[in-house]
């Protein structure tokens, strides 16, 4: 029971944090200067996350199969392959690698 | 169907099937760690967001207490917050699609929406990849809960490295610029050093705070006055008139 409580709180609070952000009016981003901020956020926001899936296990650096997922991606999308076969090219990677012995 | 040929959809609906299937992991590790099916399904529909869910039963399997548990995943739902204020601004969603917008914004559909270059697309992407992603990860989440280990590591299938190329994917196309390059490159070396440093999520807080003031201060070039900086031939004023 008392488990079932932290439960639907952190599920409140998960959706209050998210609810927050757009309870933020949008004429406050509207000025081009806010914009370009925008812009430089999601450039910054979509590298963390692709560095955080590639090289980190909790609060760990740990190099392992999904650096052969990301050259895999990486030339994938050099040679300007579509979307889906940039996301299976990553996979197949990371499998074969696992199944070379790589961790 | 006409929706497939949207690419927005096309790329939402990989992102969704990618992390959908990661809800095999979190469903049987929820169960591992002790949650009854009814607790791993609630987190799932209610929480709906992988880092912090993982964060939340790996604190409650090492006999952390409730509130650290808590706190842990509402410290790693932080970047959620900034994701919603972003994608306000973006797709001025109203009524109660607000409502439904933030329960949906997560990683992948943030990412999604805003890889795309026109607005209708962004829309598409972000819903596609939110409801998708909701309706698999909770669908597998029961599927790994009720299989506990039986399926095995969705890690060795490359699902992990699915989600790698995903992001990369979604990144590659904004990197044309020099000057998003140079924001990527600093945000990158921000995450790694912050890693090992800071509880999982807060580095991408840190790389957030560091792209919005760069973002800020450094002002690149709009595409249409790149290209007239790259244009060839003589500058005007040098000969023009009188």
């Amino acid at each position: 029971m008392v488990l079932w409580f932290w439960i639907l709180a952190a599920g409140i609070v998960s959706f209050a944090t998210k609810l927050a952000g757009y309870l933020v009016p949008a004429r406050i981003l509207g000025n081009p200067r806010m914009l370009r901020a925008a812009g430089a956020l999601t450039v910054g926001l979509l590298t963390s996350l692709t560095v955080v899936t590639t090289v980190s296990s909790g609060s760990a650096l740990v190099p392992d199969a999904r650096l052969a997922a990301a050259a895999a991606a990486a030339v994938a999308l050099w040679l300007r392959a579509p979307f889906l076969v940039v996301v299976a090219a990553g996979a197949l990677a990371a499998a074969a690698a696992r199944l070379a012995g790589l961790p | 169907m006409e929706l497939l040929a949207s690419p927005a959809v096309r790329v939402g609906l990989s992102v969704a099937v990618a992390t959908g299937l990661y809800g095999i992991s979190f469903g049987a590790l929820s169960a591992a760690s002790g949650l009854s099916l009814a607790q791993t399904a609630a987190l799932s529909l209610l929480m709906f967001s992988g880092g912090s869910q993982f964060a939340f039963i790996g604190v409650v399997a090492g006999g952390g207490s409730g509130l650290s548990a808590l706190s842990a995943a509402a410290l790693l739902g932080l970047r959620n917050g900034v994701y919603g204020m972003q994608l306000n601004f973006l797709l001025r969603p109203r009524g109660w699609r607000k409502a439904a917008a933030a329960q949906l914004t997560i990683d992948e559909s943030v990412a999604t929406a805003t890889a795309q270059s026109e607005l209708p697309e962004a829309k598409r992407g972000f819903w596609t990849a939110g409801i998708g992603v909701f309706v698999l990860w909770n669908v597998f989440t029961l599927v790994g809960a009720l299989l506990g280990g039986a399926v095995g590591d969705p890690r060795q299938w490359g699902l992990d490295g699915a989600a790698v190329a995903a992001f990369l994917g979604l990144l590659w196309p904004r990197l044309r610029s020099r000057e998003a390059g140079a924001i990527a490159v600093a945000c990158a070396v921000v995450t790694v050093v912050a890693v090992p440093l800071a509880p999982p999520g807060v580095p991408i807080l840190c790389a957030a705070v560091v792209a919005a003031v760069l973002g800020l201060r450094r002002m690149p070039p709009r595409p249409a006055e790149a290209a007239a900086d790259r244009r060839p031939g003589p500058q005007p004023g040098r000969d023009g008139g009188a």
